[in-house]
């Protein structure tokens, strides 16, 4: 707590009272810096693309179809990938849907709170575009004015062999190491920042939920 | 159910009684004694399922319509007790102390449509809608296009397209005509 809270690479956490902002870190994210050696990278890459822990956390109606797919039907398990419980432990955060002011919020903290590295899928048309939610008061339509998506599903629903196809296609892109969202959202952090506050009005949470 | 009726009429001055389903009968009462009826039909007359509160914009008119939906399990009737109250300074007695579920729909009704009903427990908390700043979004003078566009943007490139005639093109590009 000696440390001095408040220089250059800190963020302000203004929407916490005075006793509250001691409780939080306010320090910024950092961009991940890649290995230097090209062939250590890719091995990393390699490894990363085969190890993805899906976030069980449902926003809207296409989340309905990551229950077939966990299940027997499409088994999703005999790709190696599985889902886990807390952001935590997650690496793929799939937005299910539309997403409704409230539950933004708990996607940025949720999305936050994962370690890297950590990749977005968002699904169906209602993060693409707003869907057919488009005119409501309390959906947004675009979702990558919140948060980086490195791969969008379209449908409304999207059947569960197009997200299927959406993974085997986020794994290649990672083995490629082209998902760099993770690092566009911290390296542009004050645009996304202020396009969140923009829409959420009663931001009481730190600017960064490390 | 007819002498019921026609007991409340006289009691409570109950009026525009009508039939919408063959179980579902609606009345309309006076705002004074709405809670007295309610308490009525609960007590006594075996009322003692609250199936809803849910309001009717009638701007045209410049009111509100409170709908009250209660359940009789003894002869599975459902009754549908409204309210006519005033859109400027919206306000109606809360009816938590019959039903506590009841304060949750009071909450919403604050939120969604700006009706005050006070002494109802946290009625000033936030419930679906974080940090509003704007009309109440279900009253009808509210734009949800407008405000949509203006507060989440529209993305470019968006387009809409007539369902059938899209369908007709993409799936059965052959047959045209009007199958
Ligand atoms: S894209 Fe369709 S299925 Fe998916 S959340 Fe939107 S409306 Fe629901």
């Amino acid at each position: 707590m000696s440390k001095d809270r408040s220089s250059k690479n800190t963020m302000e956490n203004s929407g916490l009272s005075a006793d509250e902002q001691l409780l939080f870190c306010n320090a910024r994210p950092e961009p991940y810096k890649p290995y230097s050696i090209k062939a250590v990278e890719d091995f990393a890459n390699w490894a990363r693309a085969n190890s993805l822990w899906i976030l069980a956390f449902g926003t809207g109606c296409c989340s309905i179809e990551l229950r077939p797919l966990m299940t027997a039907r499409f088994d999703i398990s005999r790709f190696g990938i599985a889902g886990r419980p807390t952001p935590r432990q997650s690496s793929v955060f799939i937005i299910g849907g539309y997403v409704s002011v409230k539950t933004l919020k708990r996607i940025i903290r949720s999305y936050e709170q994962m370690q890297g590295p950590k990749f977005i899928i968002a699904l169906g048309s209602c993060p693409a575009n707003g869907g057919m939610y488009f005119d409501s008061y309390n959906t947004i339509n675009q979702f990558d004015l919140y948060l980086p998506v490195d791969m969008y599903v379209t449908g409304c629903m999207p059947r569960p062999e197009a997200l299927l196809a959406a993974i085997m296609e986020l794994k290649e892109d990672i083995k490629a190491g082209n998902c760099d969202g993770a690092n566009r959202y911290v390296e542009n952090l004050d645009w996304y920042k202020a396009n969140q506050k923009k829409v959420i009005k009663n931001w009481d949470m730190p600017d960064y939920n490390w | 159910m007819n002498t019921l009726l026609d007991r409340l009429a006289t009691d409570f001055g109950i009026y525009d009684i009508s039939d919408r389903k063959p179980a579902i009968t609606t009345l309309k009462v006076e705002k004074q004694q709405a809670e007295r009826l309610i308490r009525e039909l609960r007590d006594r007359e075996g009322y003692t399922h609250l199936n809803f509160i849910t309001c009717i914009d009638y701007i045209e008119q410049g009111i509100f319509t409170l709908v009250y939906m209660l359940h009789n399990y003894g002869d599975k009737s459902t009754l549908g007790v409204e309210v006519d109250i005033d859109r400027e300074n919206a306000e109606m007695t809360s009816i938590h102390t019959l039903w506590a579920q009841a304060w949750t729909y009071q909450r919403e009704l604050r939120e969604m449509f700006g009706i005050n009903f006070p002494g109802s427990p946290r009625q000033e908390e936030d419930f679906c809608l974080e940090g509003w700043d704007d009309i109440p979004p279900m009253r009808r003078e509210f734009n949800t296009k407008t405000y949509s566009t203006e507060t989440f943007g529209h993305r470019e490139g968006r387009v809409s397209e007539d369902p059938r005639e899209h369908m007709k093109a993409q799936l059965y590009p052959t047959r045209g005509g009007d199958n």
